[in-house]
C-alpha cells in the first residue's frame, strides 16, 4: 500500500486532483481510495487530501498519519505548516517550486523533487496569473516521480475529469510528466 | 454491462437515483449529503431523469412533500443528515405510520451542539424508534447497492415501510472509491415497476389519508405498522440474495469477517468496520482467534441471528458511533446484549463509544480493544462494561 498526503490551498483544485489521481490509478487496474475533503474549506486556507493505492481492496478508512510521500501544490505552505509531519523516512516531498530540490533544505532523510507547476499552468492558460490552477500539472509530476502509472492513463483521466479546458489540462499534465 | 466508476458516496447514491428514476425527489441540501441533491438536480437539468424534483424551504417540508407524493402513488426519495433529519422528525413518524415506502439516503453526521459537520450515527440512532427500516453501508459500493435494494424492501406489500440507507458523513460521503456501477436496464429491472396501494390519485376509489384515530383504533393501527417492519427480515434476505445472483454481491443482515473458530469478536457498523478488518487481519496473523461482525440492518434488528453468531464467543466488544446519555450503554450495545440474554451460553460483552463528531478510529484502537477482550476471556472478569475510544479524559 502506498499512502500519499496532498497539501494545497482551498480553490487550487485539490479535490479535482484527487479525483484525477484516483481515476489514473484505477485505469491501471489498481485499487484506490481518495479522501479529498475533511471539513469546511475556505479559499486560500491550507487543505489536504489523502490517497491510498494498493493492488488489493483497501479497507482502512482512517486518516493517514504516516504517509509514504507528500505532495505540496503551493510552495508558500512550506512556511505555513509542517508538510513533513509523520512522513516516513525515505519518502518523497514533491513540491510545486521554481527552486532546485536542495534549495528547499528539507532534512536529508527525505527525498525531494520539485516541478514548476505554476509556470506550466500559466503557460497552458489554466487559472489566472494571480491564481493559476496547478492541479493537473502536479498530478502529472507525482505519477511520474512515484512511478504510479503510464502517461496515457494520466491523460485519459485528466480529459475525463477536469471541469474545463480538457486539452490544456492534458497538455499541462503531459509537460509536467515529461519534465519530472 | 456494468462499469467501474470513481465515485464518492454521495455520487454513488445519485448514480443509483439516476438509474431508478423515481417519480419524485424532494430534498433540502445539508452537509455532508449536499452533493446527492446537487447531482440529482444536475441529472434533472441534463434530462437524464424524469423525476419531479422539488427543492422546498426546509427538511420538514421536504419530508412533507415526500409524504404527499408517496400518498399520491409515487415512488419517492430524499436525502439528508444530521440537523436535516432532526428537522424531519415529526414527519418521519407520519411517513412510517401511513406505511409509505419512501427511501431516504442519510449521510450520517453528528448533531448540534456543539456544531459539527462530521460523521457519526447520532442522527439515525435518534430516529431509531420512528418506524423506519435502517440499513448502514461500509463503503461507496455498499451505499449504492443498499440504496437499490431499499426500494424493493420498503415497497414489498407485506412490509410497506420507509427505509433509511446510511453512509458515514465525509468518511464515505466524500471519499472516492472505484465502484461497480451496474447496467441501467438491469438496475431498473431489479427494482421493478412501483405499484402503489390505495393511491390518492386513483379518483375511482376516493379515500382519506391520515384521519384521526383516538382510543378506539390507534393502538390496532400501530400494531399493524409494527407488523410491517417485523415482516421485513425474510424480504431483506430474499432481496439480498437476488441482488447477489444478479450482480454478484450478496447481502444479509450482517457480515461475518474471519469468524470461523473465533473466540473473541468486535461488533461495529459502517465505515469503521473496514478499518476493523485490517485490525482483524493483523491480529489473526499474530495467532489471535478474533473476528468481526458488521451489522448491516439495524432496524428491524436481527436479534436471533446475531445471538446465534455471538453466543459461543468468550468475549465481545460492541462499538457504537453514537451515545445514549444516561442509558445502560449505547444503542447497538443494548440491542446486542439484550439479544443474548435468553441464551444459557453467552459471552462477556462490553461497549465502546467511538468516533463522535467524526473523531478518527484507527487499526491500533481495535487492536487495543482486542487485548482487553483477550484479558476478559482469560480472567472471566469485566472491569468496565462501557468506555470510550480515542477520547481525552
Amino acid at each position: 500500500m502506498i499512502e500519499i498526503r496532498f497539501h494545497g490551498r482551498g480553490g487550487q483544485g485539490t479535490v479535482v486532483a484527487s479525483k484525477i489521481m484516483a481515476d489514473t490509478i484505477s485505469k491501471e487496474g489498481n485499487y484506490v481510495q481518495a479522501c479529498p475533503e475533511f471539513g469546511v474549506e475556505r479559499r486560500g486556507a491550507p487543505v489536504f487530501a489523502f490517497i491510498r493505492i494498493d493492488n488489493k481492496p483497501i479497507y482502512d478508512k482512517s486518516r493517514i498519519y504516516n504517509p509514504d510521500h507528500v505532495v505540496v501544490a503551493d510552495p508558500t505552505l512550506i512556511e505555513a505548516i509542517d508538510v513533513t509531519e509523520g512522513l516516513k523516512e525515505g519518502g518523497y516531498i514533491i513540491v510545486n517550486s521554481e527552486k532546485k530540490p536542495e534549495e528547499l533544505k528539507f532534512p536529508e532523510k527525505f527525498k525531494v523533487a520539485t516541478i514548476n507547476a505554476t509556470e506550466i499552468a500559466i503557460k497552458h492558460n489554466l487559472g489566472t496569473l494571480a491564481s493559476p490552477i496547478v492541479n493537473t500539472a502536479m498530478v502529472g509530476a507525482v505519477v511520474k516521480i512515484l512511478k504510479l502509472a503510464k502517461i496515457e492513463s494520466v491523460l485519459e483521466a485528466v480529459r475525463e475529469g477536469v471541469p474545463v479546458k480538457p486539452k490544456d489540462n492534458a497538455a499541462a499534465a503531459k509537460e509536467a510528466y515529461e519534465k519530472s | 454491462m456494468s462499469t467501474l466508476k470513481t465515485l464518492n458516496g454521495n455520487q454513488s447514491i445519485a448514480e443509483a437515483v439516476r438509474q431508478i428514476d423515481p417519480d419524485v425527489v424532494a430534498a433540502y441540501p445539508i452537509t455532508p449529503s449536499t452533493a446527492i441533491v446537487e447531482t440529482i438536480a444536475k441529472f434533472k437539468a441534463d434530462g437524464l431523469i424524469t423525476s419531479e424534483f422539488v427543492c422546498p424551504e426546509s427538511e420538514h417540508s421536504a419530508m412533507s412533500v415526500c409524504i404527499g407524493a408517496s400518498s399520491a402513488g409515487g415512488r419517492v426519495m430524499t436525502a439528508t443528515g444530521s440537523q436535516g433529519l432532526a428537522l424531519m422528525w415529526e414527519m418521519l413518524y407520519i411517513a412510517a405510520g401511513l406505511r409509505l415506502p419512501i427511501v431516504a439516503a442519510i449521510a450520517n453526521r453528528a448533531l448540534s451542539a456543539p456544531i459539527n459537520i462530521h460523521g457519526d450515527h447520532s442522527d439515525t440512532m435518534g430516529a431509531r424508534d420512528s418506524g423506519w427500516i435502517q440499513i448502514y453501508s461500509e463503503n461507496c459500493q455498499e451505499a449504492y447497492d443498499n440504496f437499490i435494494q431499499a426500494f424493493r424492501i420498503g415497497e414489498d406489500l407485506k412490509v410497506r415501510t420507509p427505509v433509511f440507507v446510511g453512509l458515514d458523513g465525509f468518511i464515505i460521503s466524500h471519499s472516492l472509491e472505484v465502484i461497480q456501477v451496474e447496467d441501467d436496464a438491469k438496475v431498473k429491472k431489479f427494482v421493478g415497476e412501483y405499484k402503489p396501494v390505495y393511491p390518492l390519485l386513483d379518483t375511482s376509489r376516493k379515500m382519506t389519508v391520515g384521519p384521526i384515530d383516538f382510543t378506539d383504533y390507534y393502538f390496532e393501527h400501530k400494531r399493524n405498522q409494527i407488523e410491517g417492519i417485523e415482516n421485513a427480515p425474510p424480504v431483506i434476505e430474499a432481496v439480498g440474495k437476488e441482488f447477489g445472483q444478479k450482480f454478484g454481491r450478496e447481502y444479509g443482515f450482517f457480515e461475518e469477517y474471519r469468524m470461523d473458530d473465533a473466540e473473541l469478536c468486535i461488533v461495529v457498523m459502517s465505515s469503521a468496520a473496514g478499518t476493523c478488518k485490517d485490525a482483524i487481519d493483523e491480529l489473526r496473523s499474530d495467532g489471535k482467534r478474533i473476528g468481526l461482525l458488521k451489522p448491516r440492518v439495524f432496524r428491524p434488528f436481527p436479534h436471533e441471528k446475531i445471538a446465534e453468531a455471538l453466543k459461543k464467543m468468550k468475549a465481545v466488544a460492541v462499538f457504537d458511533r453514537s451515545s445514549s446519555p444516561g442509558a445502560f450503554g449505547a444503542p447497538l450495545f443494548t440491542e446486542v446484549r439484550s439479544a443474548l440474554y435468553d441464551h444459557k451460553e453467552r459471552p462477556h460483552i462490553v461497549n465502546y463509544v467511538y468516533g463522535l463528531g467524526g473523531r478518527d478510529i484507527k487499526v491500533e484502537h481495535f487492536k487495543e480493544v482486542a487485548l482487553k477482550l483477550e484479558k476478559i476471556a482469560e480472567t472471566g472478569k469485566v472491569e468496565e462494561i462501557y468506555g470510550y475510544i480515542n477520547l481525552r479524559e
